[in-house]
C-alpha cells in the first residue's frame, strides 16, 4: 500500500488583481515511508501550496491526498498524523523552550511525568538539553530550528513537513543544519518531506528530490539522477547549470550518435533511446567540459570558442566561453594549483571538448 | 573612555532637555494641586466653602469609620456608593471588552482603505460633544423614548419599561463613551498577532478553543490589561453619565464628590473622597505593573 498518495491535486487562486493562478497543476505524487523528500523548485512554483494542502491548512480543488489508503478530505490541520517545522519556527514568545516542545503534548493532555521525560528526551535528540528554562528569545536563530524541530517530533508524526527551515540561517550554519537534519531523518526514521528552493540543499539531503515548475511536477528521483540525467530543460537549468544544444540526429554508430545543431555544429553523445532523425537536446554539465588553450591535440566533437570570462571562485575556475553566434557554454575547470595551462584570461582562444558518455539526451520540446 | 562618557552625558542632556516640559507642565499643573488637595482632606471645612486651618483627619472617619470626633458620624453609604460605582466600572469593563474583543479581529483582517476606514468611524464619536451624546441616551432611553416606543407599537410590552435612572443606563452610557478606549489597546496587541504562531499551534495537534486559551489570549492579554485600566479609571470617577442617565436614583463617587465641592461647599470631604479613589486606582494600576514586570522579566533574564 501507498503511504502518503497526492493523486491529481488542482488549486487555482484568484489574485488581488483578478488573475486565476493555478498554484497546482494535476500534482501527482507518490510519498514513500520513511524517506527523505524534497520539494524542490522556484519560488511561486507551488511547492509551498501543496505542503500546506498536506498538513491540512488549504484545500485541495480536486484530485486527493491520501495516508495509507485513507484520503485525508476533510481531515482538519490539528487532526492530521503530520507536523510542520515553519520557515519563521513560530515559536511561541510567551513559553519558554520546554513548554514549546511540551506544547503538543499539553494540549493532547498527557500526564505531566511522562511530558516532561518525553520533552528532556526530544531536546537531547536535538542536542538542546538544559535548554529548558530558556526563553525563545534567548536562543540563536541554529537553536531555534533545533527547538522547533523537537517541538514537532515529539509528537512522533508520520510525516514532518519542513517548510524552507534552513533558509533564515547563515551559510556555515544552514550546511551544518543539513547534514544534522539528514542523520535526524535516519535516525528517528519518520517520513521527510522538505521543501526548498535552494537546489545544493535538495542534492545534498534528500533520498528523492520531486523538481516542480509552475504547479507541475517535473520530475521525481533520486538526486543524482536529477543532476544526471534531467529529464527536461527546465530541471536540467534549475538544477546546476547546463550547456544545451538543440539539434536533429543525423548519424547513429553503435550506441554513439552524432547531432548536428541549428548553426551546423557537430556534437556527439552516447543514447539507447533516440535514432536518426529525431530532434533531440543534448545537455552537458559545465563540469564535463573540458578545455586546452589553443588547438594542439583535438579530439572529436570539439568546440572552438573564445574566453569571455573567467571567475576564480576557490575550488574552480568558472568559464564563460563565447562559442560563436552569440552562444555561451560554461566550463567548470577544476583548480589545479600551479598547473601553467590555467593561465586561462578573457579574450584567450580555447578548444572545448567532452566525452560522449558524460552528455544526456532528452527529447525536444516541439515549437 | 572618556569618549563613550561624552556621548552618556550628551544623551543626559537631550533627555533632560526633552522631558522638560512636560515635567514643568505636570509639576505645576498637577503635583501642586494635588498637593493642595492633600492637604485640605487634612483641615476642617469652613461654614461657607473654604477651610479653617486645623487638624482634621475626620473626612475620612465618616468614608471610613475611623477617626471619628463628636460632630461626624461614619455612614456606610459612602461605601456603598463606591462598591457600586466598582461595579458599575467592572461592568462597563466587562461589556466594552465583550464588545472589542471580537471587533479587533474583525478590522485587523481587512485590507488598506476599509481598515483605516474602520478605525476612523470607532473613533469617530469623539467629534461630537459628550453632552449631546449623553443626552441622546435619556431620550432614547425615557419611558416615551424611542425603544419604548418601539416595543410597544410590536406589542411586546404592555407599558414602558424602567429603562432609565438605572444601573443598565449607566452602564449603556458608560459603554458607549468608553469602547474606543478599550478597543484601540486590544487593536493593537491584535495586530500584532503573528498568524503563524495560530497555525504551529493547530499543527501541533490544538482544537480551536486550545488554540485561543493557550496561544491567542495570553498574546494578546497586554492589550486586554491595558484597555481595561484605561476603561475603568475613568468609569469609577464619572459623573457626567450617572448625572445624566443615572439621574438620583444612581449615585456613583464622581456625583458624590461633585456635589461635595460644588453644593454641601465642603471641600475637604471631597477632596478626601477623590483621594482615596485615586489610592485605590494607584494600587490596581501598581500592582499591574509589578506583574507586567515580572513576566518581562521572563522574557529577557
Amino acid at each position: 500500500m501507498s503511504f502518503l498518495k497526492i493523486t491529481s491535486a488542482h488549486k487555482a487562486y484568484r489574485t488581488p488583481e483578478g488573475a486565476m493562478v493555478h498554484a497546482l497543476n494535476d500534482v501527482s505524487l507518490d510519498i514513500r515511508n520513511n524517506e527523505f523528500l524534497t520539494l524542490l523548485g522556484p519560488s511561486g512554483c507551488g511547492k509551498t501550496t501543496l505542503l500546506k494542502c498536506i498538513s491540512g491548512f488549504e484545500d485541495i480543488d480536486s484530485g486527493e491526498i491520501s495516508l495509507e489508503g485513507k484520503d485525508l478530505k476533510g481531515v482538519p490541520a490539528h487532526r492530521r498524523p503530520f507536523n510542520t517545522v515553519f520557515q519563521n519556527y513560530a515559536l511561541f514568545p510567551h513559553l519558554n523552550i520546554a513548554d514549546n516542545v511540551g506544547y503538543g503534548l499539553d494540549v493532547a493532555k498527557v500526564a505531566k511525568k511522562k511530558r516532561n521525560i518525553r520533552v528532556e528526551e526530544a531536546l537531547e535528540l536535538v542536542g538542546l538539553s538544559g535548554f529548558g528554562s530558556r526563553e525563545p528569545n534567548q536562543l540563536s536563530g541554529g537553536q531555534q530550528q533545533r527547538v522547533a524541530l523537537a517541538r514537532s517530533l515529539i509528537l512522533r508524526p508520520r510525516v514532518l513537513l519542513l517548510d524552507e527551515p534552513l533558509s533564515a540561517l547563515d551559510r556555515k550554519m544552514r550546511e551544518n543544519m543539513q547534514i544534522e537534519l539528514k542523520l535526524l531523518q535516519d535516525s528517528v526514521g519518520i517520513t521527510f518531506v522538505f521543501v526548498t528552493h535552494d537546489q545544493e540543499e535538495a542534492l545534498a539531503m534528500s533520498d528523492r528530490i520531486a523538481v516542480i515548475s509552475d504547479g507541475k511536477v517535473q520530475q521525481v528521483a533520486s538526486p543524482t539522477e536529477v543532476y544526471d540525467e534531467p529529464a527536461n530543460e527546465f530541471v536540467a537549468n534549475f538544477v546546476g547549470t547546463s550547456n544545451i544544444f538543440t539539434g536533429r540526429i543525423f548519424e547513429k554508430q553503435g550506441n554513439i550518435v552524432t547531432i548536428e545543431t541549428a548553426n551546423q555544429r557537430k556534437v556527439q553523445a552516447e543514447s539507447d533511446r533516440f535514432g536518426i532523425g529525431d530532434h533531440v537536446q543534448l545537455i552537458l554539465r559545465p563540469e564535463h567540459l573540458k578545455f586546452t588553450p589553443g588547438g594542439n591535440g583535438i579530439p572529436d566533437n570539439c568546440i572552438e570558442g573564445v574566453v569571455e570570462t573567467c571567475i576564480f571562485v576557490g575550488s574552480d575556475l568558472h568559464l564563460h566561453v563565447d562559442v560563436g553566434k552569440g552562444r555561451k557554454a560554461v566550463v567548470h575547470h577544476r583548480h589545479d594549483r600551479g598547473n601553467a595551462d590555467e593561465k586561462i584570461e578573457a579574450g584567450s582562444q580555447v578548444t572545448l571538448y567532452y566525452s560522449p558518455r558524460a552528455a544526456h539526451l532528452i527529447k525536444a520540446m516541439a515549437n | 573612555m572618556a569618549g563613550s562618557g561624552a556621548i552618556l552625558a550628551r544623551k543626559r542632556r537631550t533627555l533632560i532637555l526633552l522631558l522638560a516640559p512636560l515635567t514643568l507642565m505636570l509639576s505645576v499643573f498637577f503635583l501642586i494641586p494635588l498637593s493642595i488637595m492633600v492637604i485640605y482632606s487634612f483641615l476642617e471645612p469652613g461654614l461657607y466653602g473654604g477651610v479653617e486651618w486645623n487638624w482634621y483627619p475626620y473626612n475620612y472617619g465618616r468614608i471610613l469609620g475611623w477617626p471619628l470626633n463628636d460632630f461626624e458620624t461614619f455612614e456606610v453609604i459612602y461605601l456603598k456608593i463606591f462598591l457600586n460605582s466598582a461595579q458599575i466600572a467592572v461592568m462597563t469593563v466587562i461589556v466594552t471588552f465583550l464588545l472589542s474583543y471580537p471587533a479587533a479581529f474583525w478590522v485587523s483582517r481587512m485590507t488598506g482603505a476599509r481598515k483605516n476606514m474602520a478605525l476612523f468611524l470607532i473613533t469617530l464619536p469623539f467629534f461630537a460633544n459628550m453632552l449631546v451624546r449623553i443626552y441622546a441616551w435619556l431620550l432614547l432611553l425615557r419611558p416615551t423614548g424611542f425603544f419604548n416606543t418601539i416595543l410597544q407599537s410590536t406589542g411586546l410590552i404592555a407599558e414602558p419599561l424602567n429603562l432609565l435612572f438605572t444601573n443598565f443606563s449607566v452602564i449603556i452610557g458608560m459603554v458607549y463613551i468608553l469602547t474606543p478606549f478599550m478597543f484601540l489597546p486590544i487593536y493593537a496587541s491584535v495586530e500584532k498577532l503573528d498568524y503563524s504562531l495560530v497555525r504551529a499551534s493547530q499543527d501541533l495537534g490544538a482544537n480551536p478553543i486550545q488554540t485561543f486559551r493557550r496561544v491567542i489570549l495570553p498574546l494578546t492579554a497586554p492589550g486586554i490589561i491595558g484597555g481595561s485600566v484605561i476603561v475603568f479609571i475613568p468609569a469609577l470617577g464619572n459623573f457626567i453619565v450617572p448625572a445624566f442617565l443615572g439621574g438620583s436614583k444612581v449615585q456613583m463617587t464622581g456625583n458624590l464628590i461633585e456635589r461635595s465641592f460644588l453644593q454641601s461647599r465642603d471641600w475637604p470631604f471631597g477632596a478626601a473622597l477623590a483621594l482615596l479613589i485615586m489610592a485605590f486606582v494607584v494600587i490596581l494600576v501598581m500592582f499591574q505593573i509589578s506583574r507586567q514586570n515580572r513576566a518581562a522579566e521572563r522574557g529577557i533574564a
